[in-house]
């Protein structure tokens, strides 16, 4: 049973763990023959060498500056583009007015808005949550929206007669079946939030990763810059999987198999 | 067109029609839009005020896939909560053996048969609770060995449950094997006529190779022919 597990974990994940480990090897070994200088491109033991320096600095302060972004940012996307979503589907004229507006929404570029944002909030944690709201919280919407839309009108009506109503549909047979898209949703948010709270804190700020790789690479610190960006990519994959997992036991429990 | 209490009536005519169309306006889902219908005697003018009232099953079984057997025969309970849930899971295992599903259910429906999700349907339809039942082709998607064995079933066991029954079909044998009357509806405004089937009751799957019958079969296929065309 044991042999067998490894097998299929080294089937999955063994040509991917290959695949890094050469390009490692190849990038370590061209650092190492000075191919670039390393102000361009640091090796990989120069970069864990800086994060192991650095650590105090990096978790003690730049990471939990970063993850409450985050987690903030994401909190107010997850619950509002929840609310919006099971709103636009449960009100026709909501949908009408709310969706063009999403959608533009999203096509506003983040970065020339930002100088707006610090006058608004300043150079404060919300500053960088509304960054991260903007970023994260449209595949929520559109997630839970589609979503709800999947179940189709035959079990609507099915409900209908047995004396359901609208909020009854919405909870028996609605909920349930959006589920999944309601999950995808929330992983493409998760990532979305890590890349806005960077861009948030690039544009302005005294803490978080995202400044502190900006900094770095101000003083051509690359080494440091790359151990910065490396835990953020880290911390965006564990709040994935994360997110994953919920997905997992939440389906599994309501009786949603994939 | 009318409908007596505890009464099996079929509905045949060509697709199209408005066989379907005719049970959501009975199940309120529509609004007529010409005619008068009356329920109990009173005219009912207010689709709405007839959600609820009525059971329709649909076709395709429609069981939520991610629930099991019982949590879907449940789902009437759930919607009006009338009376504790002890009472109602009781009801419906007693239910689950009458109709021959005794142990599936903690079993979802992906893990059953098309006959037996039928089955399953049909228990939750009847457990809604009401008086009338509106069954659009229940058999209609089952292959014909599995239908024939339903039919037995349901012979069986319908005298026992006294139920109003409207009952759309395509198959004439199915009808006739069924119903105390048939209607033949045509499309447009050819309206609907009546066949009464004088079979007496019990059936048996088998009467459908006496002489009675085959004439009856023969009469009523005529007659299908001749609304249409």
């Amino acid at each position: 049973m044991r042999v067998s597990i490894s097998r299929t974990f080294l089937r999955d994940y063994g040509p991917f763990a290959l695949l890094v480990l050469v390009t490692l090897a190849g990038w370590e070994f061209a650092a190492w023959l000075k191919l670039v200088p390393a102000f361009i491109l640091p090796a990989p033991t120069a970069i864990w060498t800086a994060l192991m320096e650095q650590k105090e600095l990096l978790f003690g302060e730049h990471l939990p500056a970063t993850l409450q972004e985050v987690l903030l940012g994401f909190v107010l996307s997850a619950a509002c583009g929840m609310l919006l979503g099971t709103g636009m589907h449960m009100f026709t004229p909501l949908e009408k007015a709310l969706y063009p507006l999403l959608v533009i929404s999203q096509t506003i570029p983040l970065i020339a808005l930002s100088p707006i944002f610090i006058m608004w909030f300043g150079y404060t944690l919300w500053s960088k949550v509304a960054v991260v709201f903007l970023t994260a919280f449209f595949p929520v919407v559109v997630g839970t929206f589609d979503g709800l839309r999947k179940s189709g009108a035959m079990y609507k009506e099915l409900l209908l007669t047995l004396g359901a109503t609208r909020w009854q549909i919405l909870r028996k047979t609605q909920i349930p079946p959006a589920l999944p898209s309601l999950f995808s949703g929330l992983k493409l948010s998760m990532v979305y939030c890590v890349i806005g709270a960077t861009i948030g804190e690039w544009l302005g700020g005294s803490r978080g990763l995202g400044y502190f790789s900006r900094r770095m690479a101000g003083n051509l610190q690359s080494a440091e810059m790359f151990a910065a960006v490396f835990l953020l990519s880290a911390l965006g994959i564990i709040l994935f999987l994360f997110i994953v997992l919920l997905e997992k036991i939440i389906l599994q429990k309501r009786g949603i198999h994939r | 067109m009318n409908v007596r209490r505890g009464e099996f009536i079929s509905i045949v005519g060509a697709s199209g029609c408005g066989k379907s169309t005719l049970f959501k306006i009975i199940a309120g889902l529509l609004r007529h839009t010409g005619g008068e219908l009356k329920v109990h005697g009173m005219i009912s003018d207010d689709p709405s005020s007839r959600l609820g009232q009525v059971a329709y099953m649909p076709q395709q079984d429609l069981l939520l896939p991610w629930r099991t057997v019982m949590d879907n025969c449940l789902l009437p309970w759930e919607l009006k909560r009338k009376g504790s849930k002890a009472v109602a899971v009781k009801n419906i295992r007693e239910m689950l053996d009458r109709f021959g599903l005794e142990g599936t259910e903690r079993l979802y429906p992906q893990e059953l048969s098309g006959g037996m999700r039928q089955r399953i349907a049909m228990l939750r339809t009847l457990a809604a609770g009401n008086e009338l039942m509106l069954l659009d082709e229940p058999f209609g998607a089952l292959d014909a060995i599995t239908k024939r064995e339903l039919h037995r079933w349901l012979l069986e066991l319908w005298s026992s449950l006294k139920q109003t029954v409207l009952f759309i079909t395509h198959d004439l044998e199915e009808a006739l094997l069924l119903s105390d009357r048939i209607y033949l509806m045509s499309g447009g405004s050819g309206g609907v006529q009546e066949f009464s089937v004088d079979i007496p009751r019990p059936r048996h799957y088998r009467m459908n190779y006496e002489p009675k019958f085959i004439a009856l079969r023969e009469n009523l296929e005529r007659r299908l022919h001749e609304s249409i065309y």
